[in-house]
């Protein structure tokens, strides 16, 4: 069967459990038959993601700065130092926020990242993942084959919803990496298929209506930190899925209810700068102040 | 609007940020303009229009149009020093707010002048998701995505030049994936654009440019 005639994430489930094989795996053999590609070419691909992904992390929280619009910079490393002094009240949790705030204020900073599913939403999935790679102490094979699980639920939202802030709001940007990144966590914890599904449901549903209000029309405030608490979202999604707690609503009815949600949404809240936080008296201040100076 | 068809349209591309509208696509459009140009270019004045108008500096939309000219990568991380870079080769630049019409928001027109003095204008969209489409090479209106191998004429509009052209692709074993026609005046400047499947060997574009009627021919890679 070729990816893109899967029409539900049911339906990928069902595939993988009746063929005894993970999600991420079926969708590689999905995209290995559907690009007619090597095995081979078509992992070291995805491989080359995670190395980039990895080095993002990596070099957004060693070397801070500030972003190219100048509204942000520095706190991926500030929640680091907060960590290390040990007294939390969120724990582990922070790992991972700590590290998707420090890749999306790298990309803020014209740094090289990897769109997941896009640029705006590029630090979720690296924060979550590197931080459960040294938790769960996993091969990078087992993070690639996550990262294949969650572009497999992407492709689904894309095709039933979107992927876009222009299109659907943050819901459809930070809302589908989080969910994206809950199922990934799931299928690394060694959760089922299905439980993976609960996950993208439980994840997506905390985000719905997120709007996309850009400050100044940048990918600054609050895009770093909602990728921030888009990790969060996703690893607490992850946990009430691996504790055997479902989603009333099935994952794919609430992904087409984002794109519906989406639809709705007045375009003054999707991408433009026109509403929400970048039309506070605070946001149209630091318009002015970063925008275009003659 | 942006097509999924892979797991690396959802986990992809990798790219410098911020914005893959406003500086991927930006490189793109860069780099299709030096393409175009088919020299290192001089001389740029880059006017934009709408919201590269509005945020290219928030963005790095500046930067990432002249990484594009200097011919970097999407990818490259000295995009953010593409200024400095510039200076490293003899490239003259100037950004000018414009009002470039009924266009996309994302819009930029390169004014460009070459290293042996060619000149080049082209206009073109940054559609999102790092996409983009030139709409316009020296007063010719066009359609290039930058996705396949094109090939670019300019000819004297009499008739048979489009025959005798695809008959040479024909004869190279070549496939014409898109091709569009376009004339300033009748009987005289007229210009073809196709994008071909395969690539494209120098010998073909030689046999191209040897046609009666032929006064250009250019080739533009995959950006």
């Amino acid at each position: 069967m070729k990816l893109m005639e899967w029409s539900s994430l049911a339906e990928m489930a069902a595939c993988a459990q009746e063929q005894g094989i993970s999600l991420g795996r079926l969708v590689f053999l999905g995209e290995v038959r559907d690009t007619e590609g090597q095995e081979s070419s078509i992992y070291e691909r995805m491989s080359k993601s995670w190395q980039v992904m990895k080095e993002a992390v990596e070099e957004g929280l060693s070397n801070p700065r500030k972003s190219r619009g100048g509204m942000i910079g520095g706190d991926g490393h500030k929640l680091t130092t907060y960590l290390k002094k040990g007294s939390t009240l969120s724990g582990d949790v922070l790992e991972a926020v700590s590290r998707s705030l420090a890749v999306a204020e790298l990309n803020a900073a014209m740094g090289k990242i990897v769109a997941a599913p896009t640029a705006g939403s590029c630090g979720i999935i690296p924060g979550v993942l590197t931080m459960l790679q040294e938790k769960l102490k996993l091969s990078d094979e087992a993070i690639i084959y996550a990262l294949f699980a969650a572009s497999g639920i992407g492709l689904i939202i894309a095709q039933r919803a979107s992927l876009s802030g222009a299109q659907g709001g943050c819901q459809a940007e930070c809302g589908s990496a989080a969910a994206m990144a809950a199922g990934a966590a799931v299928e690394l914890a060694g959760g089922t298929p299905f439980q993976v599904l609960d996950a993208v449901a439980i994840s997506m549903k905390n985000n719905l209506g997120l709007v996309c209000d850009p400050v100044a029309g940048l990918v600054e405030v609050p895009c770093a930190k909602r990728n921030a608490l888009g990790a969060a979202n996703a690893l607490v999604a992850a946990d009430m899925a691996l504790a055997g707690i479902g989603s009333v609503i099935p994952a794919d009815e609430v992904i087409g209810a984002m794109g519906e949600i989406g639809r709705a949404m007045p375009e003054a809240l999707r991408e433009t700068a026109q509403g929400g936080l970048a039309r506070t008296p605070t946001g149209v201040k630091l318009a002015k102040k970063f925008l275009r100076l003659e | 609007m942006a097509k999924y068809m892979s797991c690396f349209d959802i986990i992809g591309p990798i790219m410098v940020g911020p914005s893959s509208s406003h500086t991927a696509g930006a490189v793109r459009l860069g780099k299709m303009a030096r393409c175009l140009l088919g020299e290192n270019p001089r001389k740029a004045e880059i006017l934009l229009h709408g919201s590269f108008r509005e945020t290219y500096r928030g963005h790095g939309t500046d930067l990432a149009l002249i990484a594009g000219l200097l011919g970097l990568e999407t990818d490259d991380t000295r995009i953010k020093e593409s200024f400095r870079l510039a200076k490293e080769a003899s490239l003259a630049f100037a950004f000018q707010p414009a009002d470039l019409g009924d266009v996309h928001p994302n819009t930029v027109r390169f004014l460009l002048e070459g290293e042996t003095g060619y000149r080049l204008e082209m206009q073109g969209s940054s559609t999102g998701g790092g996409n983009i489409v030139v709409t316009e090479i020296n007063g010719f209106p066009v359609e290039l995505y930058g996705n396949f191998e094109t090939i670019i004429t300019t000819h004297q509009d009499v008739p048979g030049v489009i025959a005798q052209v695809t008959q040479v692709l024909s004869c190279h074993g070549l496939n014409i994936a898109f091709m569009r026609v376009a004339r300033k005046n009748k009987g005289k400047m007229a210009s073809m654009m196709i994008e071909t499947d395969q690539s494209i060997p120098r010998e073909v574009l030689k046999e191209i440019k040897e046609l009666p009627s032929m006064f250009s021919v250019r080739l533009v890679g995959k950006v």
